[in-house]
């Protein structure tokens, strides 16, 4: 095979960041001419501006094409530039270093094979030195150059040199990243760019060009897991077509793919394309494709396909690093919606664990984290998302966070803390594959007269749930419906006779009726729990089981009431300190926060909740003449 | 995966990242070398299919070659082909230079298919190597109630997460060749083996590089009458291409100021 010219090679991605006024356009428009990559005309065009304006000949005109621009004299917005040197095509994402444009910044800096760091040699780190340093970090852009210019403003001293990058060594150091090259250069005269500077014999390193050159493009993670996530299902012909782009590993026609969060099975059966030369028989990261399957399982968008073996972390709740870039700030209760390749599923923040301050790496507790700031919080999720360790595999260990309609922050999956809930919802054995039942829930629903679910009541000891849920069975039964109750005392009789009260026990209880609850549902029939399910995390997994059938009702009562109530005398006890752990007491009860029904047990009468449940059933169950 | 394997690869993922969030969506098909790549990507995209309608804004001062080639084309590919007129020039701001002028018919044109047709969103084929104010184009960029681009203050776009959330009335395009080169498009289109109109191949030594109307489009001194040539051609020039395209030229900010406005 004959090597392609360089022109028709991939560019490297550069982003050139810096604070504001340290040369960074003037680096860019000085290095476009001395690779020879100006078009005809432009420099002309570049002098005829600066004349203009009685100014010596100014390179940052090269970039500001824009009147508003150069009205304002500072680079407004990522800009993309192409250049060539003998080794390869480059494109420039020029970075502003004003303050307020950190979203620009992270736009380029993104999608970045490497960074040139833009430090003036008179001035050294300053606060955007250290900030776009930080982001870098963050984004995981490793590979950076220092270019430590306006070297003619210090007499080109040698000592000077080694102070600024001394300086800068030990910012990036913290971090964790090593420079490729840290060098000195005046960018405004051509020293040390493309031709090695007399200014300063006592540099031994290469020109900058010449340190890009050896820098190796990212590499695409073809060798880490599998992760297709599924972008789109088309129909367009009697192909059903699952189609996304390979995030990561390789797929061959005749795997066998997992499916998360519905943990189905099902093999490759073709990977189709379009206007290509023979079968398609494989496909790795980066190619966008489609495949078909040979079971037509039910698969949507945010669904991600991987190998058995290596699937990603299912979870509800994680660890993140944010940097927000929202005009309102982040705060702890507030939801938005995350975005994760093709994922997207609202997410409240659960706690601001520390706001971090870039120029100087020290953490402070905080409730919100502003406009540029980069902080930890914890997230969590109503469903399971299927997540990757950002460290594991990049692709999916980042998304974003929408407020409103705008895109507010991006941020870094962390497990650290938080345990892989897959193991538990997923079946232990690999020989076991879904039955594909051949009467519909719509033909159950039709038969039945009325649709099915789960009506999952939580709230306090004492609150009503077990009345209410009798008494709603009892009102709908003889109405015709199929009801059916299950509360603590059938479960524990049986199904759950080997559990205790200690907190495993007491989660491994409510995953068994939140699976026995969709079990029945999915025969046809309302169920009604009746069960405190204190923990939030505990009841989104029941929800999680069966996320379209699943209707949570809060029985509130309050906990004065529901103690001075205390049907079965166990606050008593609980206050006596007779029982360990008594929700409401000595244990948590986290209240739902976005029910779909609450009924305040409190203040209305047993009738009157009754009378509000009814209504909401036949609202949301009733089918056509039921 | 080579270089062009991975630019197909992004406007795929762009093409049908498009198709998910918008239900109603058109793509401009100009009838120029971009847009007929274009076109070939959502048929890679959609395996065959082009699921939405291919949009020409006539100002019935194209070439006849160009006029051919679309009847040809929009056949031989299937595709649901939406034709109008543009306004007459008298319609037009009368403080934009002469070229401009003309060229800001087709914003008119298309503004007003956009409000017949009720589009969510256009797909239209520009790239950030064509024109420095292109070169600071979103993948998915929001437009104002009129059409206007607000280059100052556009959304973040990292890690492939384009802007699909909007306020009522926001109106966006979308950009799935944003990041292609001239010279990128000409190997795509030879590997491809893509149809082009026949006026990008040289004859009496002139070609066009870039087509527009016919009374504000020149073209360039050329021999390049095969694609492996203009590639030849292409690896050597510095002229931009864009060069033979009037309305660029008149003044300091003119094509600036059509791109507020609207223009593509």
């Amino acid at each position: 095979m004959t090597v392609p010219p360089i022109t028709d090679m991939a560019p490297m991605k550069l982003v050139i960041v810096g604070h504001v006024d340290h040369g960074k356009s003037t680096l860019i428009g000085r290095m476009l001419h001395d690779t020879g990559s100006l078009p005809d005309g432009k420099m002309e065009a570049v002098k005829a501006m600066s004349d203009r304006r009685g100014m010596p000949m100014e390179w940052a005109f090269v970039l500001d094409a824009l009147q508003a621009e150069r009205d304002q004299g500072i680079t407004i917005d990522t800009t993309q530039i192409f250049f060539k040197t003998p080794a390869r095509p480059y494109v420039i994402i020029d970075a502003p270093g004003h303050k307020e444009f950190l979203k620009n910044m992270v736009s380029g800096a993104a999608s970045a094979d490497a960074a040139i760091l833009v430090v003036d040699a008179k001035e050294g780190v300053q606060e955007q030195t250290r900030r776009h340093g930080y982001i870098l970090h963050l984004l995981g852009l490793d590979q950076v150059v220092v270019a430590v210019n306006k070297m003619d403003l210090v007499d080109h001293s040698q000592a000077r040199f080694d102070e600024v990058a001394g300086e800068v060594h030990k910012y990036l150091g913290s971090m964790g990243i090593t420079p490729a090259a840290i060098l000195p250069v005046s960018a405004r005269h051509g020293d040390g760019l493309a031709v090695k500077s007399t200014n300063m014999p006592w540099f031994e390193g290469e020109t900058l060009i010449a340190s890009l050159d050896t820098l190796p493009p990212k590499p695409m993670p073809v060798e880490l897991p599998l992760r297709f996530p599924v972008q789109d299902v088309y129909k367009f012909d009697e192909r059903r077509i699952l189609a996304g782009r390979i995030e990561s590993g390789k797929l061959n026609v005749g795997d066998t793919l997992l499916f998360s969060p519905s943990n189905a099975r099902a093999k490759v059966q073709s990977i189709e394309a379009w206007s290509v030369d023979g079968p398609v028989l494989s496909a790795s990261a980066g190619q966008s494709i489609g495949i078909t399957l040979d079971d037509q399982l039910f698969v949507e968008r945010g669904n991600v396909a991987s190998h058995a073996s290596e699937p990603p972390v299912q979870t509800n709740v994680f660890r993140a690093r944010i940097f927000w870039l929202g005009r309102a700030p982040l705060e702890v209760g507030r939801r938005y919606k995350l975005k994760l390749a093709t994922l997207e599923h609202p997410v409240e923040v659960q706690a601001i664990e520390r706001v971090i301050d870039v120029s100087d790496l020290s953490e402070r507790p905080a409730d919100r984290i502003e406009r540029n700031e980069v902080g930890e919080v914890v997230l969590r999720a109503r469903a399971m998302l299927s997540v990757d360790e950002f460290t594991d595999n990049p692709r999916l260990g980042r998304f974003v966070l929408i407020d409103g309609y705008d895109m507010a922050g991006g941020g870094l999956v962390s497990m650290d803390g938080f345990h892989d809930l897959r193991r538990a919802n997923a079946p232990t054995s690999q020989n076991i594959t879904a039955v594909e039942t051949r009467i519909t829930t719509d033909a159950r629903w039709a038969a039945n007269g009325h649709k099915s679910g789960v009506l999952w009541l939580t709230g306090l000891s004492g609150a009503g749930k077990s009345t209410l849920a009798l008494e709603l069975e009892q009102a709908l039964f003889r109405k015709g419906w199929q009801v059916y109750v299950l509360d603590g005392d059938n479960i524990r009789f049986g199904l759950s006779a080997d559990l205790g009260f200690a907190p495993e026990d007491r989660e491994e209880n409510i995953r068994r009726v939140g699976e026995v609850a969709a079990l029945f549902a999915r025969a046809g029939i309302l169920v009604i729990t009746a069960f405190i399910s204190p923990y939030r995390s505990d009841r989104d997994r029941a929800r999680a089981v069966a996320p379209d059938l699943f209707h949570e009702v809060y029985v509130n009562a309050g906990l004065a009431v529901c103690e001075e109530r205390d049907p079965k005398g166990l606050y008593k006890k609980a206050r006596r300190g007779e029982i360990a752990e008594f929700t409401g007491i000595s244990a948590p009860y986290e209240a739902p926060e976005a029910p779909e029904v609450e009924v305040e047990t409190g203040s209305l009468s047993l009738a009157q909740s009754v009378e509000q449940l009814l209504g909401y059933v036949e609202a949301n169950f009733a089918t056509k003449g039921s | 995966m080579n270089h062009l394997d991975s630019l197909e690869a992004q406007s795929v993922y762009i093409l049908r990242e498009a198709f998910n969030k918008f239900d109603r969506l058109g793509m401009l098909w100009s009838l120029g070398k971009d847009s007929n790549v274009m076109l070939w990507l959502a048929k890679k995209a959609f395996f065959g299919h082009v699921p939405f309608p291919a949009m020409f804004c006539d100002t019935g001062k194209k070439f006849p070659e160009m006029y051919a080639f679309q009847k040809e084309y929009a056949e031989k590919w299937g595709l649901n082909f939406i034709r109008r007129d543009c306004p007459p020039i008298e319609e037009i701001d009368p403080t934009l230079p002469p070229a401009a002028r003309s060229a800001a018919r087709k914003t008119e044109a298309l503004k007003r298919l956009i409000a017949e047709l009720d589009l969510q969103a256009v797909i239209a084929g520009i790239r950030r190597d064509e024109e420095a104010t292109r070169a600071k184009e979103r993948v998915f960029s929001p437009r104002g109630e009129n059409a206007e681009w607000d280059f100052r203050d556009q959304p973040p776009e990292f890690w492939d997460q384009f802007k699909t959330d909007f306020a009522p009335g926001t109106h966006i395009r979308v950009h799935p060749l944003l990041h292609w080169t001239e010279l990128d498009i000409w190997l795509y289109i030879q590997r491809e083996g893509i149809p082009l109109v026949p006026l990008y191949f040289s004859r009496d030594g002139k070609r066009y590089r870039s087509l527009g109307d016919m009374d504000i489009t020149n073209p360039v001194n050329s021999d390049a009458d095969t694609v492996e040539k203009i590639i030849a051609e292409l690896r050597a020039t510095k002229v931009a291409e864009r060069s033979g395209r009037a309305m660029d030229h008149e003044a300091e900010d003119a094509f600036e100021r059509l791109r507020s406005a609207g223009y593509m």
